[in-house]
């Protein structure tokens, strides 16, 4: 099921929000000033608090991560891998953009 | 076997340096040790010994590693002195009437301070400068009064005279001779060093014959120094030193042979006139000369424990008695022949009375060979010099390049690698140019291993740069690069990137890495831009073309705690808060169910606050006068100040005032790392300022400036950077001093590990803030003139663009709050519930949309 969360013009460019669809808090990223997207689990799986989205996206091994905004482990944008620790991955959801909004698969 | 036993008379330097030798290299089991230590403390560092006034412990300066007398099962007799060797029996007597047998015994008395005997030198209240004793009856005198003396301008005298001046008396040296340290200077070199030293508020009285001292008998002190051409001098607080003395009383009692102009005699093996007895260190006298100085102490106890041992390769063949020190912050250096003694020998001088540098090389009289240096004022050349003394190195063909400054031409790079394999580097501790080679094979790669491996660079640090230059020559041979790129987006490092910025006037994220980095950008690159981008121009640091740049921290501008909740800490300036803003901050607190504690930074702070309430929050505090204390920031966090002579009965100086001057002055300017301030009203130094970033503190005449000092997981003193200045002068040299670390620090680098990093460190930095060696101090001004004129509260900016509003709430399509927060009680508060048990902690159903 796709959930309209928010429009994509409400992320600034480069930055996350964090979005409550059903019971889980969903981490959305706009990387670049266009229309790409991602979401993962807003959950930092280390601290248990609810805090990726507000994370800093990162560039490594040229694939794009967020760091914690907590102690800086980073999750791949793309499906939630952990570089740190893979056993600390979080779920990735499936989002898109479609008529200037966000929606994500749940 | 049995064990021999051994008897260690005397527990100072060079005593302690005897029992590692004797312990660490050699067998200890074969040793029954017992020490006897006359001093109420087991051995600690006098070289450094006037440390102690500004470190002020003991444990400081101790020089016994923790559990070491344990370890090798040395029974240590604290307070305990031999007063007679029985030579026939082999057994010492003590003072607490102890009776010993020894099979061998070592003397490592040292010497005691002469006093020169004239009238009124005996008196009780005639300091002298030996012992930690010594310098707590100086330090209770300096407490009564306001001015003293050292009569003795040589270099324990000068070291004597800046324990005076930190203890915050007018202070003044007298001495005999027409110049200082005529030792170990020349006439030039010693003339050169009065004038600095005057210029820093020391009075030096040369070619003075002190006659009698007339004790309590002063008018404007409260004793008087009549001196032989019939001036005088009236001072509170007097201490000697006009030389030392081997301390060889008990070798006397004890029938040991005892050279004429004292010391105990021994061989080339350190064994006296009886073969089961050594004698080393300053108590021993070898052909007749006696060694005042540490490094020999320290050979000697090296092979008084070979000799022991059974190694008998080892000999005492004399010393160097080249020395490197720093007097009253002004950096002196002696080689060899500083006289230029040698019939023949040719003089190479360099002056610069500007700057306060006099440097002068001797060479043979073949012009081969270098025999002897003095420097004042700038040592930077002393490594290079004593290594080409000591190695017999040739001189370039114009010796006089050696000791130019560095833009009169390419400078002659002796270089590490002219070094035979066999260099001694660490003169303290005999640690060869090889040693070091082998311990970074070894995978020592920092001098901070080396240290630790081979001890080099622990004694007097003399040689720490050189250290810093083997081990860079021989990572480079192994095939290491040394290389201090940000991260994989920029091949340069934080200080060219931020010249980079600076004269390319670039503005963006985006323009700084299209035009020198490539790719997206991570983690430390986009946060150290976006500190550069803001210490540059000091703009809105939440643009939407700087918000992405920005840790969490300055996103949201507060502190995130672990459960993903912020802090709120409003500015407090100095400390100081007025009853009206604490019923807001308390009234906030409660409406807002906030943890409320006192931080470390004399502040308030309010914690757990939810993202989304942030704006309300800080719109009352705002309202009620309130601006953002930056406590989030990598920027100036707050200045730590005493209550200062406005009510407090000992201050000097208005503490608070300045403090708050300060603060406004330099907040919310972006730099490095935190920064921290602290600013004292006395010598008390109740704002502990100099574990600050920045400290002050009031003497009599205006402020001291120290610099560079932390507390936190690796504290460190701060350095003095200028003495006395009036309030203009230290906002002008703080102005450079800000400026200058942040453009020059790497990222995330605290003053304290930048200063250290700099090459010439303190003095350096004196060069560059003070003296305006480079010619960038205008400049430097005139950036910061700049940066201050943007400064505006950030919060009250986000509070009134309400455009901003919306990214507080936690989530982009509901009003609710994290459902994941949730708290504890805790002490009549709350804290923040672990993950365990916010399980069971009924967690109110999320409103949706």
């Amino acid at each position: 099921m796709w959930t309209t969360v928010c429009e994509l013009k409400a992320i600034v460019p480069g930055t996350g929000v964090c979005a409550l669809v059903g019971d889980a808090q969903i981490a959305i990223f706009r990387p670049h000033a266009d229309d790409t997207v991602y979401a993962i689990a807003n959950i930092d799986p280390f601290a248990e608090a609810s805090v990726l989205s507000r994370g800093l996206i990162c560039e490594h091994q040229g694939e794009l991560w967020v760091a914690s905004p907590l102690k800086k482990q980073r999750f791949r944008l793309r499906d939630g891998l952990c570089l740190e620790n893979r056993d600390y991955s979080v779920a990735s959801y499936a989002v898109r953009v479609s008529d200037g909004r966000i929606e994500v698969q749940s | 076997m049995a064990k021999t036993r051994l008897i260690v008379v005397g527990n100072g330097m060079v005593g302690q340096r005897f029992l590692e030798e004797l312990c660490e290299k050699g067998n200890p089991a074969a040793f029954d040790i017992t020490v006897f230590c006359a001093e109420p403390r087991v051995a600690y560092d006098r070289v450094h010994l006037s440390s102690y006034f500004s470190h002020h412990t003991d444990e400081d300066l101790s020089l016994v590693k923790p559990g070491f007398f344990e370890k090798y099962g040395i029974s240590v007799l604290v307070g305990e002195a031999v007063k007679q060797i029985d030579t026939a029996q082999k057994q010492v007597h003590s003072n607490k009437g102890k009776i010993l047998p020894y099979d061998k015994l070592v003397m490592a008395t040292g010497s005691y301070p002469w006093v020169p005997p004239i009238a009124g030198s005996a008196h009780h209240e005639c300091f002298v400068y030996r012992t930690i004793e010594d310098l707590n009856a100086i330090e209770s005198a300096a407490k009564q009064g306001k001015s003293g003396v050292v009569i003795g301008g040589g270099l324990l005298g000068l070291e004597a005279a800046g324990a005076l001046k930190a203890l915050g008396l007018d202070t003044h040296v007298v001495e005999y001779a027409p110049v200082l340290m005529a030792e170990q200077l020349d006439r030039m070199g010693g003339e050169m060093l009065r004038r600095k030293i005057n210029s820093l508020g020391v009075s030096v009285h040369t070619s003075r014959n002190t006659v009698n001292i007339a004790m309590h008998g002063g008018r404007t002190g409260l004793h008087r120094l009549n001196f032989a051409d019939g001036s005088t001098l009236d001072t509170d607080v007097i201490v000697f030193s006009t030389g030392i003395r081997p301390q060889d009383t008990l070798a006397r009692y004890s029938g040991l042979f005892v050279s004429e102009r004292g010391g105990i005699v021994i061989n080339d093996q350190c064994v006296t006139s009886n073969p089961d007895i050594y004698a080393i260190g300053e108590c021993a006298s070898w052909h007749g000369q006696y060694f005042g100085l540490v490094a020999p102490g320290y050979k000697m106890a090296q092979v008084a424990a070979d000799h022991l041992l059974g190694r008998k390769e080892l000999n005492f063949t004399g010393a160097d008695m080249s020395a490197k020190l720093k007097l009253l912050g002004v950096s002196v250096g002696s080689i060899g022949d500083a006289h230029g003694r040698t019939p023949g020998s040719r003089n190479y001088i360099f002056q610069d009375d500007q700057a306060g540098i006099y440097k002068k090389i001797v060479v043979s009289p073949d012009g081969t060979k270098l025999i002897g240096a003095v420097l004042v004022g700038d040592v930077d050349d002393y490594g290079q010099l004593l290594q080409m003394k000591l190695n017999d190195l040739p001189v370039p063909e114009h010796p006089d390049t050696l000791i130019l400054p560095s833009y009169a031409g390419a400078k002659p790079a002796m270089g590490v690698d002219a070094l035979p394999a066999s260099a001694v580097i660490c003169s303290c501790f005999d640690v060869s140019k090889q040693r070091i080679a082998d311990a970074v094979a070894a995978g020592c790669h920092t001098v901070a291993a080396i240290k630790a491996e081979t001890g080099a660079g622990t004694g007097c640090g003399g040689c720490v740069p050189l250290i810093a230059q083997v081990l860079n020559a021989e990572l480079a041979k192994q095939g290491f690069e040394v290389k201090n790129h940000l991260c994989e987006h920029f091949p340069h490092s934080r200080q060219e990137l931020f010249h980079l910025v600076k004269v390319g006037g670039l503005r963006t994220f985006g323009e700084v890495l299209a035009r020198h980095g490539h790719g997206y950008g991570c983690e430390v690159c986009k946060p150290t831009v976006g500190s550069i981008l803001a210490t540059v121009h000091n703009d809105y640091i939440l643009k939407p073309e700087h918000t992405p740049l920005q840790d969490t921290n300055d996103v949201f501008l507060g502190n995130m705690q672990k459960d993903g909740t912020y802090s709120v800490i409003p500015r407090m300036a100095g400390g100081e808060v007025t009853p009206e803003g604490l019923m807001t901050v308390a009234q906030v607190a409660k409406d807002f169910q906030l943890y409320t504690k006192i931080t470390g930074a004399q502040r308030i702070g309010l914690f757990g606050a939810h993202k989304g309430d942030l704006p309300e929050i800080w719109r009352r505090l705002i309202d009620a006068g309130f601006e953002t204390g930056q406590a989030y920031g990598k920027s100036l966090r707050m200045v730590k100040t005493c209550v200062g002579s406005t009510w407090c009965r000992f201050g000097v100086q208005d503490s608070v005032g300045l403090g708050v001057e300060l603060e406004h002055r330099y907040k919310g300017i972006r730099t490095p790392h935190k920064m921290k301030f602290g600013v004292s009203g006395c010598t008390r130094e109740c704002a502990e300022a100099q574990g600050k970033d920045v400290g002050i503190i009031a003497s009599d005449a205006g402020w001291n400036l120290f610099v560079g000092g932390n507390g936190g997981m690796k504290p460190r003193h701060a350095d003095l950077l200028a003495s006395d200045l009036d309030h203009d002068t230290l906002l002008r040299y703080l102005d450079r001093f800000l400026m200058f670390y942040a453009s020059t620090a790497d990222k995330l680098q605290r003053t304290a590990t930048w200063l250290e990093s700099l090459d010439g460190g303190i003095d350096y930095l004196r060069e560059v803030i003070v003296d305006d060696r480079l010619g960038l101090g205008a400049q430097l001004e005139a950036d910061m003139m700049e940066v201050r004129a943007k400064y505006e509260c950030e919060w009250k900016a986000t509070v009134e663009d309400t455009s901003q509003h919306a990214r507080f709430a936690h989530f982009i399509n509901s009003p609710a709050h994290d459902p994941n927060v949730a708290f504890v009680p805790a002490r009549e508060q709350h804290r923040p519930a672990s993950p365990a048990e916010r399980k069971i902690i009924p967690i109110k159903p999320v409103e949706t949309v």
